[in-house]
């Protein structure tokens, strides 16, 4: 499992086109991949509960993936959250 | 032939098609067993690929007939369609309990639904109406009641419909939909000022239009009158195809005018602009040959979207309508958000009033920052053309010295930079309030110009909600009250040696244009559709002889004496 923290930058958090542009990048890959944020994890691959979390601007969030390409998963993430401005590190 | 059906004439023309009703149908899920999960699951996929393959094909087509931004909405609806979170537990629970598909489908999105209603946050709580439409979806389908999507209208037809919401709008093709008729709204609601974008003829508020209308009848819906006639025999449709080509005939006689000025019989210019939301509306401007845009409404900018414009978003658009203008007069009114103007990512209370509360400049000095935004990107732009700038909503001196100081500020600090702006941009302010227009001798001191905002003066002035059905009797824009509001702010800018315009619906209306060439007006704004017809009856009226009139219009003694001798000498 490979698991990493991220700080949101996005002045408006995570809302529905960057959360979506995320989701959709990431469906592919067989790994489960989860986003943790305040005690509470959801699946990445799920729109409805990425944005149920109503994750603000300056929150930190942990995502972690788990399979057999968890790599080439966190990689995409990586390139993703910076690509959607929502988060620069 | 039924007996006609009437509503409020909301946008000019003839038009003679097909009935399509645009249908919001009743969609009843009761719970069953089912022997067999495994084939129920089968059609549960199903239902969801070809509701996936439905909205690919509107997204498709919203691109490329509307915008990308508008068939984003579309995008989302199909990542909720194959969220692993909305649909593994419904399979699970199909094949442990083996309940009916509709059912699970319902209670787990129910689950969704009400989370996302109980978020405090307005943003959110919109995303529960994006779950419930992709539910609609695929309940249709595993249901067999078919929806429909306006576009995917492919044949010449009229839409009959409840009310159009804004996300059917987009989808509308003018090339096929000739016209619609809808049972609730009124002449300034969203889908009549669309219809008059799209110059198509509509007939909105007409109440019994989906209780009447069968699928696939032929109606002809008169614009001019706001009738509705189902059924048609031969020679009355044969009389409307010649109305039809008599107002086709009219409409290219007026355009003849398009590049003509505005000359009354006696000789007096007026200027006649237009009315504008979005740079898109630049087209119709030019080719209706409007001679400026008397009011661009900034809010649309902020409309239909996660987070506010910025800065650089904002040139863009006013840089783009100024360059289109060519010199000519562009007013631009600041942001006019509140009240019953939501912004979803700006989550302001809720209010008992909203037309009576915080909102337009208002909103804008109270959060100043969001303000020095788009003055910026105003001054900025100010280089690409003739800009004029205005203040919504000014009850107060003291609110335009503080939104004109603001400007100045902002003006300084693009100077100090480097940045160039314009000196010559005019700063004036709207009258929609009553205190304003009563004041308005003093307000003409200090501001460069007044544009009268009709809709909501009124309504101030009569005390009546103008959403609000049961009082519109109230909306009485040849009321003499009103027009004695309007003299009062003409003869206070010509005083000072100020210009005064009109940027609400009277403007462009044909009993009101006598009247406000009597008084004087300078500037009328319309919507872009109707200033060739205003242009051909200012022609024929003499601004001399329609000002001898005014005192005696003055001392009438209700809105229907009004429009009864404007009739009489017009």
């Amino acid at each position: 499992m490979v698991e990493k923290q991220y700080t949101i930058t996005d002045e408006a958090g995570i809302h529905a086109r960057p959360a979506s542009a995320l989701v959709g990048s990431i469906s592919k890959f067989q790994s489960d991949i989860t986003l943790g944020f305040n005690g509470k994890h959801v699946n990445l691959k799920s729109i409805l509960g990425v944005m149920s979390l109503g994750i603000a601007s300056g929150s930190t969030v942990t995502i972690a993936a788990d399979g057999t390409d968890e790599e080439q998963a966190m990689s995409k993430i990586d390139e993703v959250l910076k690509a959607e401005g929502i988060s620069n590190q | 032939m039924t007996s006609p059906l009437s509503g409020i004439a909301a946008s000019t023309g003839i038009a003679i098609a097909k009935a399509f009703r645009l249908e919001n149908p009743e969609l009843t899920v009761e719970q069953q067993q089912v022997g067999n999960p495994a084939e129920e699951i089968a059609r549960f996929d199903e239902a969801v690929a070809q509701a996936a393959a439905e909205l690919e094909i509107i997204q498709q087509k919203t691109a490329q007939q509307i915008s990308d931004k508008e068939a984003a909405i579309f995008g989302a609806h199909l990542l909720v369609l194959s969220d692993p979170e909305l649909i593994g537990p419904i399979k699970e629970r199909i094949s442990a309990e083996s309940v009916n598909a509709e059912f699970t489908l319902q209670e787990t999105s129910d689950m969704f639904i009400t989370m996302f209603e109980a978020m405090d946050n307005e943003y959110m709580k919109e995303r529960a109406a994006d779950i419930k439409d992709v539910r609609k979806r695929l309940l249709s389908h595993l249901l067999g009641v078919k929806i429909q999507d306006p576009s995917m209208i492919d044949e010449e037809v009229i839409v009959i419909a409840e009310d159009l919401t804004p996300s059917d709008t987009v989808q509308l093709n003018a090339q096929f939909v000739k016209g619609f008729i809808t049972d609730i709204g009124g002449r300034t609601s969203h889908s009549a000022i669309l219809a008059r974008t799209l110059e198509i003829p509509a007939v909105v508020g007409a109440q019994n239009a989906m209780a009447t209308i069968r699928n696939g009848q032929t109606v002809i819906i008169d614009g001019l009158a706001g009738k509705i006639i189902v059924d048609p025999d031969a020679a009355t449709i044969q009389q409307f195809e010649q109305e039809k080509l008599a107002y086709d005939a009219q409409k290219a006689e007026w355009a003849k005018l398009k590049d003509e000025p505005t000359i009354s019989a006696d000789g007096q210019h007026v200027e006649l602009a237009a009315n504008i939301g979005t740079p898109k509306d630049l087209a119709g401007v030019l080719e209706h040959g409007a001679e400026g845009i008397g009011l661009y409404r900034t809010e649309f900018l902020y409309m239909g979207r996660d987070t506010f414009p910025t800065e650089d978003e904002q040139f863009d658009a006013y840089s783009k309508v100024l360059k289109g203008m060519d010199g000519k007069p562009t007013v631009v009114r600041t942001l006019d958000i509140g009240g019953d103007k939501e912004l979803t990512y700006l989550d302001l209370p809720k209010e008992m009033n909203p037309f009576l509360g915080l909102r337009a400049i208002r909103l804008c000095l109270e959060m100043p920052e969001l303000f020095r935004t788009q003055l910026r990107a105003l001054l900025r732009a100010s280089v690409h053309g003739n800009l004029k700038i205005m203040f919504p909503m000014i009850a107060t001196l003291e609110e335009f010295r503080q939104g004109k100081a603001l400007l100045e500020e902002e003006k300084a600090k693009l100077t100090d930079a480097g940045i160039p702006v314009s000196d010559s941009i005019e700063v004036g302010i709207m009258v929609e309030i009553p205190s304003t227009a009563v004041m308005a001798d003093v307000f003409a001191k200090e501001v460069d110009f007044f544009s009268i905002g009709t809709n909501d003066l009124i309504q101030y002035t009569m005390a009546a909600d103008r959403m609000n059905e049961r009082v519109s009797y109230l909306y009485q824009p040849f009321n003499p009250a009103i027009l004695r509001l309007v003299k009062m702010v003409i003869d206070a800018a010509h005083k000072e040696g100020k210009w005064a315009g009109m940027c609400g619906e009277m403007a462009g209306d044909d009993i009101a244009i006598p009247i406000l060439l009597g008084l004087g007006l300078d500037e009328f704004s319309m919507s872009a559709s109707s200033v060739l017809k205003a242009r051909a009856q200012i022609n024929r009226l003499s601004k001399q002889e329609m000002a001898s009139h005014i005192d005696q219009i003055l001392a009438l003694s209700s809105s229907q004496e009004v429009e009864a001798y404007v009739k009489g000498i017009s």
